[in-house]
């Protein structure tokens, strides 16, 4: 290459052009075409179905093109013809890896809607189980975001913790992902017994684990080498393009929906908000690292303050009767018929209501036209926004770089292309 | 790694005193707001298509509102209106906590004021509430479809746009190729009317001569 140079004015970082060779050395002027390249959506660091077409300046991004909508599948036209109860499952099939707190947006919209609210043990429950969704969710994410960087190992320990954790999500609802357990009024059914003694258990073990992780990671110098000022996103910028969750806070703003506009028990709880100064992909790895801690020191305050009681609205228009008062009570039987088939009618208007999903502002905006379907339910995804500012992020970044930034984001594009 | 600063956990919820505030203040200094009010405890202001940009301009930079984010744009639909698309903006400001939702509406012709000059974000809310509903925004460079398929032809959120669409795609084996046909339901579509047939109606089948009225026959004296 000690012959050849570059042409100026194709942008290419200085950092990354040649040194200037000392004395008269006979020069060829070597002209780089740009040329398309497309990343996904087979490949295994697309997480997912993103189509990625990047224009390449040889190894340079110039210009990133996400393609998406290759996962959808209609949500909210479907939501439109199922009514209340039957539009929550859908809710779980959006961000795949965080289904619960998915659920507790919609729940909440419609409890907002019907001016009801969960009682104190649901509304305890709902907050350990997002905790632990946010766990769930944060493990995959730094995980797969290792394994894209090179790291195996990360991910064939995560997910051994992962189905610890979904064993928790089947004891409490019957289903490891898609748990339908967070409904309007409450929860589905109270904690079988002895669940919470099994999350004390391992909340006092995991955070051993996140040390191990941090062991292979943080201060990794391969690791760091691939992220420490990759895909820097300051505060404006973050702001100007809808960032929420970690990836804001990561970029120096200190906000959080569970504190700033705290939803069921999260005012209850005392925890810290991690904030980066830096708004590289580094960052955004140590903010999500930070809030699993936080999250184990949630769940031991709702472990302490949690107390036996009734688990949904006494209301059995809009939440059903136990089975065993169904076999005895003409009222019951009738009851879960009707709410089961016709559903509850929700009284006119609308609502945007919102939750901290472990991927940030997950909203609802919800319209009721006094029947017992939606009359439009928009759903406002976390990772729209990360996504669309990809081609921000990644300019005149490497190819590599541009699948660390991927990971960094933590895309699902369930939830992205509903 | 810094720790944001430890709010008092317990923040009362009642943030309609500092929304009631702003609302009544951009319903009477503000030209072009058709209303302004708290709806459900969220402030709702609804503007004209030609005072959008103005007004959102106004929202992003004075200090009062501060609104650096919008979280989300989408239409909703309403056929029997004579402007039948509502256009929803929700703002969120971090320095003041507090989110406003502008609406203005429009029909399928006419175009809406883009706002990707104010906050980049809008550019796919946009382009999807114009894959979704039909709704044009004018000054958007990137008005492309997003969440549909390459091709695809008409707004499936549009309430006139049957849930199971108009063509099915699937590959078919001779042609070694994606084909696209009508649908072909095999079963009916079922939409099911749950309203109960009881409700509505005053005199039950086989009760109707309880409440007849027997104006006819008078009395004798």
């Amino acid at each position: 290459m000690s012959d050849v140079t570059l042409r100026s004015d194709t942008g290419i970082p200085d950092s990354l052009l040649p040194e200037e060779p000392d004395g008269e050395v006979k020069r060829h002027v070597v002209e780089i075409d740009s040329h398309a390249l497309n990343f996904g959506p087979q490949h295994p660091s697309a997480h997912g179905v993103l189509r990625l077409v990047l224009e390449m300046e040889g190894e340079v991004v110039a210009r990133a093109i996400p393609h998406v909508g290759l996962l959808h599948r209609g949500t909210e036209k479907l939501i439109e013809y199922k009514t209340y109860p039957k539009a929550l499952p859908y809710f779980d099939r959006l961000d795949y890896v965080s289904p619960m707190c998915e659920e507790q947006t919609f729940a909440l919209a419609v409890e907002k809607l019907l001016n009801i609210e969960a009682p104190e043990r649901a509304k305890w429950i709902r907050v350990m189980f997002a905790e632990i969704t946010r766990i769930l969710n944060h493990i995959l994410n730094l995980t797969s975001f290792g394994l894209d960087c090179g790291a195996l190992t990360p991910a064939l320990w995560g997910y051994e913790e992962r189905e610890k954790l979904l064993e928790f999500y089947e004891a409490a609802s019957g289903a490891r992902f898609h748990a339908n357990y967070v409904r309007p009024g409450g929860v589905a059914q109270d904690l079988p017994a002895g669940l919470e003694e099994r999350i004390a258990n391992w909340a006092r073990t995991f955070p051993q684990w996140i040390d191990d992780l941090e062991s292979l990671l943080t201060s990794n110098r391969i690791w760091k080498q691939r992220t420490v000022g990759i895909g820097v996103f300051t505060t404006e910028q973050a702001l100007a393009w809808g960032f929420s969750g970690p990836c804001l806070r990561a970029s120096g703003v200190p906000w959080d929906l569970r504190r700033s506009q705290p939803y069921d028990n999260y005012d209850k709880v005392q925890f810290n908000v991690p904030v980066g100064r830096q708004g590289d992909c580094y960052d955004r790895y140590l903010v999500r690292v930070a809030e699993m801690r936080e999250s184990v020191s949630i769940i031991n305050q709702c472990l302490e303050q949690i107390r036996p009681g009734p688990v949904k609205v006494r209301d059995h228009k809009v939440t059903p009767p136990p089975r065993r008062e169904m076999k005895r009570s003409m009222e019951a039987l009738i009851h879960h018929f009707k709410l089961f088939t016709e559903g509850y009618h929700v009284p006119p208007g609308a609502t945007y209501t919102v939750t901290e999903t472990p991927k940030g502002e997950f909203g609802v905006y919800l319209v009721a036209d006094g029947s017992n379907r939606p009359y439009r339910c928009k759903i406002r995804p976390t990772g729209f926004s990360h996504l669309q500012a990809i081609d921000e992020m990644s300019r005149r970044h490497m190819l590599a770089d541009a699948v660390a930034i991927i990971g960094s984001l933590d895309l699902v594009f369930g939830e992205i292309d509903r | 790694m810094a720790d944001a600063p430890n709010l008092p956990a317990s923040q009362p919820r009642t943030v309609t005193g500092s929304l009631g505030a702003i609302s009544f203040r951009l319903s009477t200094t503000v030209p072009g707001i058709m209303s302004a009010g708290i709806e459900k405890g969220e402030l709702v202001v609804r503007t004209t298509r030609d005072r959008l940009l103005p007004l959102m301009s106004m929202l992003r930079d004075e200090p009062l509102y501060a609104c650096q984010q919008v979280m989300d744009i989408c239409g909703v639909d309403f056929p029997d209106r004579t402007e039948r698309f509502e256009v929803v903006y929700n703002l969120l400001s971090v320095t003041h906590n507090h989110r406003i939702r502008v609406i203005v509406t429009t029909d399928e012709t006419h175009p809406v004021p883009s706002v990707h000059q104010l906050w980049p974000a809008a550019t796919w809310w946009e382009r999807e509430a114009y894959d979704l509903f039909g709704i044009l925004f004018t000054d958007q460079p990137d008005l492309r479809r997003i969440l549909t398929d390459y091709g695809f032809e008409g707004h499936p959120l549009r309430k006139d746009f049957p849930l199971t669409g108009y063509v099915e795609m699937r590959y078919d084996e001779e042609r070694r190729q994606v084909v696209y046909e009508p649908v072909d339901l095999v079963q009916d579509f079922r939409n099911f009317d749950f309203e109960s047939p009881w409700e509505g109606i005053l005199t039950l089948p086989g009760d109707e001569k309880a409440h007849a009225d027997r104006h006819d026959i008078k009395r004798k004296g």
